[in-house]
């Protein structure tokens, strides 16, 4: 409880940290008007186009039940990833042997494009929600696990020794000891794992379904709406951008405050 | 009778001996300080004695109620302040939250630590600093046998009075039996009853040096004359390797 309180606490100094950022965003879309001027508008709409079909959109209900859908599927394999790439991470942190099997497999996880598993995907589950659903399992799985491998490998012996000494019980060995330690790995695998999750779940959604974000922007292309496109671009990227910015640094500042 | 007592014990670690055939006994209200060379096994020992490493040979048989342990290093958990890690050993012990922190404040106000550092994290502690907050937490449990791992060693001269002034008056009371590693012989003296004398390669006791003057009435004269004495002595030579002018 203290703790939120001084998440909020910090938060308009953080916000007021955030003026450089926004100047490189402006800067940016002057870029983009400055090649929209270039190159005319079937190419390279105009950012004020571009955000007029996005208020346009915005409002359209077909639009926003898309952006709930994606969000939705996002969710829920992200979800999935957490839980099982925190605990099965853990698990094989805690176990030498485990830890030294689960290598490779990891390996080929990380390594193995998402469009492989997109493929896999649509010939085992067929064109739907399971799909998209397991890509952004399987993409975004191997990053939370690693995480959670190493924090849990990277325990500091001594301080379990000291942990010994003073006979604490199990309840406070775990949240004293060991939790904040995993912790400060998961978590910025966690947010790591989020950015990867929201580009998948486009990704296969372009490819495998018929509705939400991703294959609204299917039909832009085929349509050649370029400022529909931009618009749904710009809608993906601002959600990332506030979920990272606006709600999990904060707390990763507050988490990691005791590190030098 | 509380005490601890150590016979034949013997440690390697791999192939390398690091001890060998330690034996002694820590009565009820002693100090007994261990000296020797950096490597000879001494923190090795103290391990060995608090049952944070496992005896292979030898036996280690210890009756205190309760001990805790300073270590060499800090060892304070990075992501708690001051106060939080100086109540661990209260905590654990389920002693309530409140009690637990008004006896950490007045136990770091005691050593010399600031109202101020209270909310500090260790990162933003001096060496001196967070071995203080190491030493406060073993002795606010009060236990009744103290493992000391050269709890002074990154503390300047004042500092170092007042601590050990404060185990003075604890021995003193009998409240207290420690168990106490230092390289500095004028500490050991200041502190001990007896005085064990650890050789290295593997580790081996040559040597005890008893003193039977209560430690409130030492005073500098004697740690001064105690301390020339005892560095004529040819096994204290021999053992640090002492060059004699
Ligand atoms: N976990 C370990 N594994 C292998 N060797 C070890 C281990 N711990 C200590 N040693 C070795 O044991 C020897 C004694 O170490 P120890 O820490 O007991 O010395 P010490 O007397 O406390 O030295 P100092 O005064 O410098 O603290 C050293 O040679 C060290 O390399
Ligand atoms: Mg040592």
């Amino acid at each position: 409880m203290k703790f939120l309180f001084k998440i909020l606490k910090d938060f308009p100094l953080y916000l007021w940290s955030g003026w450089g950022a926004i100047g490189s965003i402006f800067l940016f879309i002057a870029l983009w008007d400055a090649g929209h001027q270039y190159y005319g508008s079937l190419v390279l709409p105009s950012p004020l186009e571009t955000f007029t079909t996005l208020l346009g959109m915005l409002q359209d209900k077909e639009m926003q039940e898309a952006i709930q859908t994606t969000l939705t599927r996002a969710g829920i394999g992200f979800g999935i990833a957490v839980i099982l790439g925190t605990s099965l991470g853990l698990l094989a942190g805690f176990f030498m042997t485990a830890s030294m099997m689960s290598r490779p497999i990891v390996t080929i996880l990380v390594g193995m494009p998402p469009i492989v598993w997109i493929v896999l995907a649509m010939i085992w589950f067929g064109m739907g929600d399971e799909t998209v659903v397991f890509t952004v399992v399987v993409a975004s799985f191997p990053i939370v696990f690693v995480g959670s491998l190493q924090g849990t490998r990277t325990l500091d012996g001594d301080l379990s020794e000291m942990a010994r000494s003073f006979a604490l019980p199990w309840h406070m060995k775990f949240f004293d000891v060991y939790f904040p330690h995993i912790f400060s790995y998961v978590f910025p695998a966690w947010v790591a794992a989020l950015g990867m999750a929201w580009k998948i779940v486009i990704m296969a959604e372009l490819l495998a379904t018929s509705d939400g974000l991703g294959a609204s922007l299917a039909v832009a292309r085929s349509q050649l709406d370029t400022a529909g496109a931009l618009a749904l671009v710009v809608i993906m990227i601002a959600s990332l951008l506030f979920i990272e910015y606006v709600i999990l640094e904060p707390i990763k500042r507050e988490v990691e405050l005791w590190r030098s | 009778m509380e005490k601890l007592e150590v016979a034949g014990l013997t440690h390697h670690f791999g192939f390398t001996k690091i001890l060998e055939n330690i034996n002694f006994t820590l009565q009820k209200g002693e100090v007994l300080s261990i000296v020797g060379p950096s490597g000879g096994g001494k923190t090795t020992l103290l391990h060995l004695c608090a049952d944070l490493l496992d005896v292979t040979e030898g036996r280690v048989h210890n009756t205190f109620a309760s001990s805790s342990f300073a270590f060499q290093e800090a060892r304070l958990l990075p992501w708690k302040n001051v106060l939080d890690n100086i109540m661990l050993g209260l905590l654990a012990c389920g002693e309530k939250r409140a009690s637990a922190l008004e006896r950490a404040k007045k136990i770091a106000l005691r050593f010399g630590l600031e109202e101020s550092d209270f909310e500090k994290f260790p990162k933003d502690l001096s060496g001196g600093m967070r071995q203080r907050v190491s030493f406060a937490r073993a002795l606010v449990t009060k236990p009744s046998l103290l493992f000391l791992d050269e709890p002074f060693s990154a503390l300047d001269i004042g500092l170092k009075r007042e601590l050990q002034n404060i185990l003075i008056e604890m021995i003193d009371k009998k409240e207290i039996s420690i168990l106490f590693i230092t390289h500095d012989l004028m500490e050991a003296i200041r502190l001990s009853d007896t005085i064990l004398l650890l050789k290295a390669d593997p580790g081996h006791i040559v040597k005890a040096f008893t003193y039977k003057m209560p430690q409130k009435q030492r005073d500098d004269t004697f740690v001064y004359q105690e301390s020339a004495k005892i560095l004529q002595d040819s096994e204290i030579i021999a053992t640090f390797e002492l060059e004699l002018k």
